[in-house]
Parts: C-alpha cells; sequence; structure tokens
C-alpha cells in the first residue's frame, strides 16, 4: 500500500512554513534592515537639528535644516541666478540623457561585437584599455578647447565616461554565455545570427544593466565635476556658484538634490531589472 | 497482478535460454547472458567510423579520449552507452552531436557527413539548460521558431508536448520556478518539438532523486514508443539502461573504446511489465550483476 499524501495538506503547511521564515529575517534583532535604514536617517536628521539648535557649529559653514529648508523653498520659487531649480536640474539631465543615449547605442553593438567577434576586440581594446584608467578631467581641458564650454564638450565628456564601462560590460557578458547553451540553440536549428540575436543578446542582459548601473554612476560623477569647471547652468554649477558666496544653505540644497536623484536613477534601473530579468541569479 | 508476473518470469526465463544457446555458438570467451547486438537488421541512421577524438592535440599533453570507434545507430533504436567514469561517453555524445571535430573519421547521419551542430541531431544535456529568460513554452517553442513553422502549427506541437511530458500547468512559467523533474522534462519537450532525427541525452536523469528519476524513465519509454525516435542515451546506472534501451554499449577508458554492444533482452518486456517487477526477476538480476561487473574490471588500469 503506497502512502497517500494529500497534495492540500502538504501545501497548507509548505505555505505556513513559507510565511513564518519569510517574517523572519536571518540574523536580526528582530527589526527589519528597512526599519533600521530609515531609523538611522531619522537619527541623523535629529542630530543635526540638536547640533545647529544648540549651536555648536557656525551655521556660516553648516546651516541648519531649517535654514537649508527654506533656500530650498526660495530657489524652488525664484529660481537661481536667472533660471529656475527645474531648469538646472533640467540641462543637467538633458547632458546625462544625451550622453547616455550616445554610449547606450555605440557601447552595446560594440560590445557584444568585440566578445562575438575576436578581431573586432583586437582593434577596439587598445584605445579602450588606453583612455579608461584615465581621470575624465585630465582630457577634459582637451575637450574644451575643441568643442566649447557648452553642452557638446560636456555631452563628449560624459559619453566617454560611460561608454567604457558599458563596452567592458558587454565583452564580459558575451565571454560568459555558457558554450552549451550556443550548442542547445544551434542542436535547435539556429543559424549563426540568430544564436546571437535569440541567445547571446538575451544572455547578456544581467550584465548590459550591470553595465548600466556602473555606467550611469561614472557619468553622475563626471557630470557634476565636468558642470563645476566649465558651465552656465546645471546642479553642478549652482553649487559652485554657491560656494562662491559661502552660501553653505544653497551647497547643502544642490548636495542633497544630486545625491536623491542618483538614488532615484538607480533605484529606477534596479526596478527594471527586476520586473523585466527575473530570472537573473537563479539560472 | 501476481499470476501477470509469474508468466513474464516464464517469458523472461525462456528469452535467456535461447540467449545462452546462441551465446555458446558465438562468442565463448563471455559469459553467456550478453548477445551481441545485430545492427544489420535496422536501417541505418548514423554511422560513425573508424573515430578517433584527441584533446589537446597540439598541447604538451594530448589525451586521447576516443580510439578507433566504428558503431552504428539504427533508425528507432534506444542505445544506453554505459561505462566507467571518464571513459569517453560524454566525449562520443558530443562527437555525434558535432560539438567536438573528431581527430580521425566520420559521423555521417542518413548518408550525409555531420561536421556541425544542427537540428537533426538533438541534445538533453545533464543539466537541463533551458533558456532562463524564455518561459517554458516559448522554450519549448524555441526549435519550430527558428525552423520558420508557421504560428498555428507551432501551438499545436508545443502543447502536444507539453502535454506529453505533462506540463501544460507550468506552461507560462520561467524554468527557475520549476522543480529540476519539471526542468528536465521541459528540456525534453523542447528537443522533441524540434522534431530531431536522434536525440542524445547525457546522463538526463543523474540529478533527480530516486522518486522523479523511476517516474521520468517511465515517461521517457512511454515517449519513445509513441514517436519511434531513435534515441543515445548515457547513464552510469545499469539499471536504468537495462529499464530504457534495446541496446547497451559498454566503454571501457584509456583509451575510450566500445567493448561490449549487446541487445537489451528486456525491451519486449518493458512495455508491459512494471519495472518493479522486472528488477526482481532472475534474469534481470543476473544480467544486472554482469554488466556491473563488467565495468567493475575496468578499474585495472
Ligand atoms: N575538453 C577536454 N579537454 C581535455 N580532456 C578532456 C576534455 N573533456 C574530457 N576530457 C577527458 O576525456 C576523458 C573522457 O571524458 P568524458 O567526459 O567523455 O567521460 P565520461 O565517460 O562522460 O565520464 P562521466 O561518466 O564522469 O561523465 C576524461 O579522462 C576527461 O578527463
Ligand atoms: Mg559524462
Amino acid at each position: 500500500m503506497p502512502v497517500q499524501i494529500d497534495p492540500i495538506e502538504t501545501d497548507r503547511i509548505s505555505v505556513q512554513r513559507a510565511k513564518k521564515s519569510a517574517s523572519r529575517p536571518k540574523k536580526s534583532l528582530g527589526v527589519s534592515p528597512r526599519v533600521l535604514s530609515f531609523t538611522a536617517i531619522a537619527a541623523a536628521i535629529v542630530l543635526w537639528f540638536v547640533v545647529t539648535t544648540l549651536g555648536w557649529v557656525d551655521p556660516q559653514f553648516f546651516p541648519s535644516p531649517q535654514s537649508v529648508w527654506s533656500a530650498f523653498i526660495n530657489i524652488l520659487q525664484n529660481g537661481y541666478k536667472g533660471q529656475s531649480l527645474i531648469a538646472h536640474i533640467g540641462s543637467s539631465m538633458r547632458r546625462l540623457l544625451l550622453a547616455f543615449v550616445m554610449s547606450f547605442s555605440l557601447a552595446v553593438p560594440l560590445g557584444l561585437a568585440s566578445g562575438y567577434f575576436k578581431p573586432v576586440q583586437a582593434v577596439l581594446d587598445p584605445f579602450i584599455e588606453f583612455y579608461r584608467p584615465l581621470p575624465p578631467l585630465a582630457y577634459y581641458t582637451l575637450i574644451v578647447i575643441w568643442l566649447g564650454i557648452d553642452d557638446e564638450s560636456k555631452v563628449a565628456l560624459l559619453f566617454l565616461a560611460g561608454f567604457a564601462p558599458l563596452y567592458i560590460a558587454m565583452v564580459a557578458g558575451v565571454r560568459r554565455v555558457p558554450r552549451d547553451r550556443i550548442n542547445a540553440a544551434l542542436s535547435l536549428g539556429s543559424s549563426q545570427w540568430q544564436v546571437f540575436t535569440q541567445v547571446v543578446f538575451p544572455s547578456c542582459l544581467p550584465e548590459l544593466f550591470t553595465g548600466l548601473r556602473t555606467a550611469l554612476g561614472f557619468m553622475y560623477t563626471t557630470l557634476v565635476a565636468a558642470e563645476m569647471v566649465a558651465a552656465r547652468s546645471g546642479i553642478g554649477w549652482m553649487v559652485l556658484d554657491a560656494s562662491k558666496f559661502l552660501r553653505s544653505d544653497i551647497i547643502f540644497v544642490g548636495i542633497l538634490i544630486m545625491g536623491v536623484i542618483a538614488i532615484a536613477i538607480d533605484l529606477g534601473l534596479r526596478w527594471l531589472q527586476n520586473y523585466y530579468l527575473p530570472w537573473v541569479g537563479r539560472e | 497482478m501476481l499470476i501477470g508476473s509469474s508468466k513474464k518470469f516464464r517469458r523472461a526465463d525462456f528469452a535467456s535460454v535461447v540467449i545462452s544457446e546462441i551465446m555458446t555458438v558465438h562468442s565463448s570467451a563471455r559469459t553467456d547472458i550478453a548477445v551481441p547486438y545485430d545492427d544489420s537488421a535496422g536501417d541505418t541512421l548514423i554511422a560513425l567510423n573508424d573515430i578517433d577524438l584527441v584533446y589537446d592535440l597540439d598541447g604538451p599533453q594530448p589525451f586521447p579520449a576516443l580510439e578507433a570507434i566504428d558503431l552504428n545507430l539504427n533508425q528507432g533504436d534506444f542505445i544506453c552507452a554505459i561505462g566507467p567514469s571518464g571513459c569517453g561517453k560524454t566525449s562520443l555524445l558530443r562527437v555525434l552531436a558535432g560539438y567536438e571535430r573528431p581527430t580521425h573519421g566520420v559521423v555521417s547521419v542518413d548518408g550525409r557527413p555531420h561536421t556541425k551542430p544542427d537540428s537533426e541531431v538533438g541534445v538533453v544535456f545533464q543539466q537541463p539548460n533551458l533558456f532562463p529568460w524564455l518561459t517554458i513554452e516559448k522554450n519549448v517553442n524555441f526549435g519550430p521558431r527558428m525552423k520558420g513553422i508557421d504560428a498555428h502549427e507551432r501551438r499545436q506541437r508545443v502543447s502536444y508536448f507539453l502535454e506529453m511530458v505533462s506540463l501544460i500547468d507550468a506552461a507560462k512559467k520561467l524554468p527557475h520556478q520549476l522543480s529540476g523533474g519539471m526542468k528536465q522534462r521541459a528540456a525534453i519537450a523542447r528537443a522533441l518539438a524540434a522534431d530531431p532525427k536522434v536525440i542524445l541525452m547525457d546522463e538526463p536523469f543523474g540529478a533527480l532523486d530516486a522518486f522523479t528519476r523511476e517516474s521520468m524513465q517511465m515517461s521517457l519509454h512511454e515517449i519513445w514508443t509513441k514517436t519511434g525516435k531513435t534515441i543515445f542515451f548515457i547513464t552510469h546506472d545499469v539499471e536504468e539502461a537495462l529499464l530504457l534501451s534495446n541496446r547497451i554499449i559498454l566503454m571501457y577508458p584509456n583509451p575510450g573504446r566500445i567493448v561490449e554492444d549487446i541487445a537489451n533482452p528486456f525491451s519486449a518486456m518493458l512495455s508491459d511489465t512494471a519495472p518493479s517487477d522486472l528488477r526482481v526477476s532472475r534474469d534481470f538480476i543476473e544480467m544486472r550483476e554482469y554488466l556491473v561487473r563488467r565495468i567493475k574490471e575496468s578499474g585495472e588500469y
């Protein structure tokens, strides 16, 4: 007589178990990490309040939360040096977006081609390996001489900053496609081109997303630096300009805005990855 | 039930008597239970002619993985390859699939040389090796889509093969949401849906637990009887070989070669005898012991 296992019964038990273990994260003090993070942030803000209201620091150098908030409201309503806050953020984002589109549309196909065809890599690699470790601001001067201090030079600089990490991620992605995955596709009747578009490219999507996040990180830091050197608009320029007048409240506003935007971009990419590539890391 | 199985026992006894008679005539060196397989009886689908495979041929230490392999696989055969670890079973499969280029000799499928992987030779790997970004039904759909079959027929094929491996309910799931056994069944359905002339399987059930394994063996055997596909199946499990195949080849290492090529005397009984009954029959045990001993004998190198 075989042992009868009631599927509904086992289902119920396993669901209960799953719920139990899900509500209790590993190695914790009984508090979820998210709550801990928010508590830490709140504590930092409270500390900021206390330190500034008790007058322990010079408000010239370290403004209070209230004055940062009112500077923010002021800039939001009246703009900064003739342009609204949205326009400053907008011009930064426009540069970022343009450069991003350019490096994406060049680095992805070139990286795929390099990973797939050795000769392409042999031609491209020396140049990329040479400029990649250079500090962007070193060749920025040259780009400014060539393209002027308007947006063209900034977009070009950001493009270079984003191109290398994305390209390298794509090459690595192609290299990491399991040989037998390609063999399986060939045995299912794929042509070489179909293998490339239907198997190699989708296999590289996780690396593409990682590459995008790294590239955007590089581009973002470069953007702020670029705007600080030669610009008349943008969020980076606003911070540098404010520093000339010792307006630390405005510097704070600018830095906080930059941070929030960076986090939002990264969260957005992570969300896209989880939504479109739920299989990553679970193959 | 009891009556039925005892009948089968008698049939098996009878088979072994016939077998031993043939054996004494043809080969006195072997123990009397292994009957050589006669490949001239069927239509040759795949022919291996004097195949050598040497890994790292130009390297400091070339390694002869296969030597002088001559093998004809007939249309509709279920061939199991057994042998000790490292004897070249996977190497032989990769040569058959076109993944490795033999150092010497030719592989031909249907009389034409087969040098690159293509849809005539399907493969089921030891790991399911599904495309992780495609749902199960899209994985099964992959082969037909590559071949440019029209959408209507593709849909029919996909649901036919999903039905065959009982995965209709999992059609819309991604591979990582399936259990190991389900993934392996999906991989089999994917290989079948591409309609190859032969399917090569490399220990496809190796990673499964005993229960899943047995039910997979039964469904694979049923699929074979239903479709009449030619199957080349690697296993290190002698019992599995006896429960699935109609022909068993035994390989020895150093260099990898075929030392036995025998007809599975139980193949005719597989469709109407439960594996659990077959397993306890005397002939089955004898045959299994014989093959296990032959595998162990190779270990003297
Ligand atoms: N790519 C390779 N390069 C060099 N040697 C290899 C390579 N692949 C396999 N070999 C060697 O060839 C021999 C046969 O390997 P193969 O994988 O065919 O054995 P197998 O019979 O499938 O073993 P197992 O049952 O363990 O899977 C082994 O000694 C192995 O070390
Ligand atoms: Mg193997």
